[in-house]
């Protein structure tokens, strides 16, 4: 009967030790020191898709916090749009995505690629936050009012009124090419954004 | 019935304790202490390999395995302002280091991307014209291990020919000035 209870401890303890630490890591840079907000583990995704790959992307004029109005239409048979929806600003992961973007503008011309941050904070939010990220050369967008307008339209509007972190990247011709509605407590690893910008050269 | 039930019980609160602790963040290293007790994947350029001494390696390694005297090691990331800004005097310490005949081949460098993987500290490195090994850690592993430093963070180790090794330095944040930097590890290393 020992062995038994030896195999069934054993076994318990194997499945629990595997499990995944399931810990998040959050804000990392201390460009941020201890500003960034920690809300914890979030349900992974909370919003339904309103749009698919091969529709066409619905259309937005929002204003920049550099003051500029910016339309997705503007960039129709130019550019190739990828959209970076991230939840809120002065929150963990999010803080740690875009300054990574900030690095790599030559990876988006080379793809004749424009980047559009948007979130639904305010402008005077964003500016304060984006402050904290050097200068940015993609235009950070704010679908603060009405709340969340263009988060809803593409489905990606959560419970709570922040958006997912989401990936949508849109064509020369207007068409949603791939969408990545990634689990909010991480970052989607940038390679994803250029392996998708490759297939569309 | 019930002793067996005691049993399964206490097992499983034993196991449950020991498993919460296992997946705990460690500490930051502390001067005078050890490093834990991490492997890292062996880097796949064969320039690093040389230059960290590990050109017969493969898997992973540990930082005490460098052929070195002193390793500095920066946790960094390529989502990380203060580790961008920080990159081109980082670069200047590596020259400094290599330009001086004395230090060169004594003291190495490298990075370790928190949360980064292997692209994206590729794509760093290839940014910032980064000179000495950069090395991913995707899932934070690593990160963990070491208490979940914010970045840029700097740990100096020094290695003894028996391949023992001590923290010597464990900071927080961008270091004041290059040759200031370098001073300190010399001094704190016994090196001159």
């Amino acid at each position: 009967m020992k062995i038994f209870h030896y195999i069934v401890f054993s076994l318990i303890a194997a499945a629990l030790i595997s499990l995944p630490c399931g810990q998040t890591v959050y804000g990392l840079s201390d460009a941020y020191k201890n500003n960034v907000y920690n809300p914890g583990d979030l349900k992974p995704k909370d919003s339904v898709l309103k749009v698919k790959v091969g529709s066409r992307a619905p259309d937005f004029t929002l204003k920049a916090v550099s003051g500029e109005k910016v339309s997705l239409k503007q960039f129709r048979g130019k550019k190739k749009v990828v959209i970076s929806f991230v939840p809120a600003a002065w929150t963990p992961v999010c803080s740690d995505q875009w300054p990574g973007y900030n690095i790599v503008k030559d990876i988006f011309d080379q793809h004749n690629a424009i980047l559009l941050g948007i979130t639904v904070d305010n402008i005077p939010t964003l500016f304060s936050w984006t402050n904290q990220m050097g200068d940015l050369w993609f235009p950070v967008l704010s679908d603060f009012w009405p709340h969340g307008k263009i988060a809803g339209s593409y489905g990606v509007l959560r419970a709570d009124g922040t958006s997912e972190r989401a990936l949508f990247i849109i064509d020369e011709k207007g068409i949603i090419r791939y969408i990545d509605v990634h689990d909010i407590n991480k970052r989607p690893p940038f390679e994803d954004i250029v392996r998708e910008l490759e297939k569309l050269k | 019935m019930k002793k067996r039930i005691r049993f399964f019980m206490a097992a499983i609160m034993a196991v449950l304790m020991f498993s919460a602790a296992a997946s705990a963040a460690g500490m930051p290293p502390a001067v005078g202490g050890q490093l834990p007790d991490m492997k890292i994947a062996m880097p796949k350029d064969s320039g690093d390999k040389g230059y960290l001494g590990l050109s017969f390696g493969f898997g992973s390694f540990r930082i005490p395995q460098i052929r070195a005297k002193v390793v500095i090691v920066e946790i960094f990331s390529m989502y990380c302002p203060y580790c961008q800004k920080e990159a081109p005097i980082v670069n200047q310490l590596y020259a400094r280091i290599e330009q001086n005949p004395a230090l060169k081949g004594k003291i190495k460098m490298m990075g370790i991307g928190a949360g980064n993987s292997l692209y994206e500290v590729e794509t760093f490195k290839k940014r910032y014209n980064v000179p000495f090994p950069l090395l991913p850690d995707g899932d934070y592993v690593i990160h963990r291990q070491l208490g979940e430093v914010r970045t840029p963070y700097f740990i100096g180790v020094k290695i003894n020919p028996d391949g023992s090794h001590q923290v010597i330095y464990s900071k927080l944040g961008a270091f004041e000035g290059v040759d200031q930097f370098l001073s300190t590890i010399i001094r704190l290393s016994g090196l001159q």
